[in-house]
């Protein structure tokens, strides 16, 4: 039915414009965090318990190590739990008439900028999507290369890890990855078990599906082993058998995309119900500072209603 | 009330229909969505807008479903899914939440008429014992009635969250494997035992999820379902949304349409695999 109400812009809006964020165009007038934390879902419910402890704890400790937020960021509306998809190396590569190899060791070089930003603005999770389930399809030359690219990576950041008190995580279908690989995940999360400053969580060999499907094949065997009935499987016990059953804060506040792609492509399908979602034009290799900044502004500056009304 | 039968006739009527029609076969010479799901956002923004009592934009809201139902018909779209009503949503205003529910019946017996012109089947979806015995009772007949139709789908999300859809299809699927006493691997749950017992089992995944009023998230809909779909967040709120929206969707959709249908190949691959 066509009018002239169709004045009203078209445009998608997941695809940013590229206004810089004004300083002071924050927080919305009226809009108070807590009252909506007291109505959040029942699987929030940690939110209030860290609104509080937050300022008791240990991380508070860290506060000296944390630098100043660049302007219009506010440190109380920083996410606690940000996931990346990081798209886009090859095509970085391909413009640049390199190959693919090229694209992903320069993603590394973006990952490890954004993990110490986000150590340094107090972001307690940063969850990666390093590798889906749906990436064995490519090329073996390619798949060989990004595995041994990881097992590099985790032997030469093993040590920054502990000096940054950062605690490596890492999800997914572990029966296909290479038995070296295994053996050193499994050190690198056992030495950085203990650290604090942030949690980096790797989804290899992921999909968001098989981790419901894992944790649903568990509750099966408790429920026939006698351990649960039937009647006690809730949304509480589907969660605590997630993957992400590794990490205090299981969901992602921010999720960011990277290369203007825009979809979730079997990312945390279950974790993401609330999560306010980004879509970067940038490749991830050229996703810097700035491009994280306009992200966590354009994040800061939502309303969240978790179904509810706050006005 | 500003749903009535009128309506219907005004729709399929007139020189915009006729426009509309070219417009849609054009776009038809280009792959058209399968299934479109939309989350319906902002119908009260529009209200307090146009200064309207409280609780007629989600009128406003359903009459757009309406004609979006009928572009989607007229277009070839055979499935379209819509976000009317979540479980969070439970907890608004009690006034509003019995303003939504009054309106859902009356769209009950609006939707029976409009299967009959164009052999439309109506689903629920959601865990439907949450709402009135007398809602559940029109929903469940409209859902029998119209079961043989094949023309388009709608499946409408009332008392939804994709959590609780999943939560009951792990429920289904372990009451049935602890009832299973053939071999192991009979015994083992696998991603289609899950599938099945989803509330949206009765369509394919969505091609395209719309959300209107701005806001980028999925708000607990679809989420197992719109694992690779093509997310489309518009600034316009639901009840403005119109033909134009829907074309630009389309034309997004056909743009990037040989990257999904690759990607959609691969899963399954996997999947069967």
């Amino acid at each position: 039915m066509l009018s002239l109400r169709f004045a009203i812009p078209t445009a998608n809006t997941l695809i940013p414009s590229k206004n810089k964020p004004k300083p002071g165009l924050v927080v919305q007038s009226g809009w108070n965090q807590t009252d909506l934390l007291s109505s959040l879902p029942k699987r929030y419910d940690y939110k209030l318990q860290a609104a509080t402890a937050d300022l008791t704890d240990g991380r508070a400790s860290m506060a000296d190590k944390e630098v100043e937020l660049p302007e219009g960021l506010s440190r109380e509306l920083m996410p606690k739990h940000v996931a990346v998809i990081m798209d886009g190396n090859g095509r970085w590569a391909r413009q640049k008439g390199l190959p693919a190899s090229a694209g992903h060791e320069a993603g590394v070089k973006s990952l490890r900028e954004m993990v110490e930003l986000c150590g340094h603005w107090g972001i307690q999770v940063l969850t990666v999507f390093a590798f889906s389930t749906e990436n064995w399809i490519r090329p073996k030359v390619e798949v060989d290369f990004l595995l041994s690219l990881f097992e590099r990576a985790l032997k030469s950041e093993m040590e920054s890890f502990q000096k940054s008190g950062i605690r490596i995580s890492v999800i997914g279908d572990s029966s296909k990855l290479p038995t070296s690989l295994l053996g050193l995940i499994n050190e690198v999360e056992e030495t950085t078990k203990n650290n604090t400053r942030l949690q980096l969580i790797v989804a290899v060999s992921y999909s968001g599906k098989y981790d419901v499907v894992q944790a649903c094949r568990s509750i099966a065997e408790r429920a026939k082993d006698g351990q649960i009935q039937l009647e006690d499987i809730n949304e509480s016990l589907i969660e605590q058998e997630l993957e992400t059953n590794c990490t205090e804060y299981p969901y992602p506040d921010l999720l960011i995309r990277t290369s203007g792609e825009l979809r979730v492509s079997n990312f945390l399908l279950w974790q993401l119900a609330y999560t306010e979602l980004f879509f970067a034009q940038e490749l991830w290799p050229d996703f810097g500072k700035e491009e994280f900044v306009e992200a966590l502004s354009s994040y800061q500056q939502r309303q969240r209603r978790y179904g509810g009304r706050h006005s | 009330m500003l749903i009535n039968e009128d309506v219907l006739g005004r729709i399929f009527s007139g020189w915009t229909s006729i426009l509309r029609k070219c417009v849609f076969r054009v776009l038809r010479v280009g792959p058209i969505p399968c299934h479109v799901a939309i989350i319906m956002d902002g119908n009260r923004r529009y209200a307090k807008r146009k200064r309207l009592e409280e609780g007629t934009g989600h009128d406003a809201g359903a009459m757009a479903l309406l004609y979006l139902l009928v572009y989607c018909y007229e277009l070839g779209i055979k499935y379209v899914t819509a976000y009317a009503f979540s479980i969070d949503n439970f907890k608004r205003n009690p006034e509003e939440v019995q303003k939504i529910m009054d309106l859902m019946m009356e769209s009950v017996f609006l939707l029976a008429r409009l299967s009959k012109v164009c052999s439309l089947r109506v689903h629920f979806a959601g865990n439907l014992q949450l709402l009135s015995a007398d809602l559940r009772t029109a929903a469940k007949k409209l859902m029998e009635n119209t079961a043989g139709n094949s023309n388009l789908v709608l499946t409408i999300c009332v008392s939804y969250t994709c959590s609780d859809e999943i939560l009951h299809a792990v429920e289904e699927s372990c009451k049935e494997k602890t009832e299973t006493t053939g071999r192991d691997d009979e015994s083992v749950i696998k991603l289609a035992d899950i599938e099945k017992h989803m509330y949206m089992a009765v369509a394919p995944d969505p091609d395209i999820l719309i959300r209107t009023g701005g806001e980028c998230r999925l708000s607990n809909f679809l989420l197992w379902q719109s694992c690779c779909c093509h997310l489309s967040s518009i600034f316009t709120v639901w009840p403005e949304f119109g033909v134009l929206h829907l074309v630009k969707v389309v034309l997004d959709f056909q743009h990037k349409y040989s990257y999904f249908a690759r990607k959609k190949n691969a899963i399954m691959e996997l999947e069967n695999g």
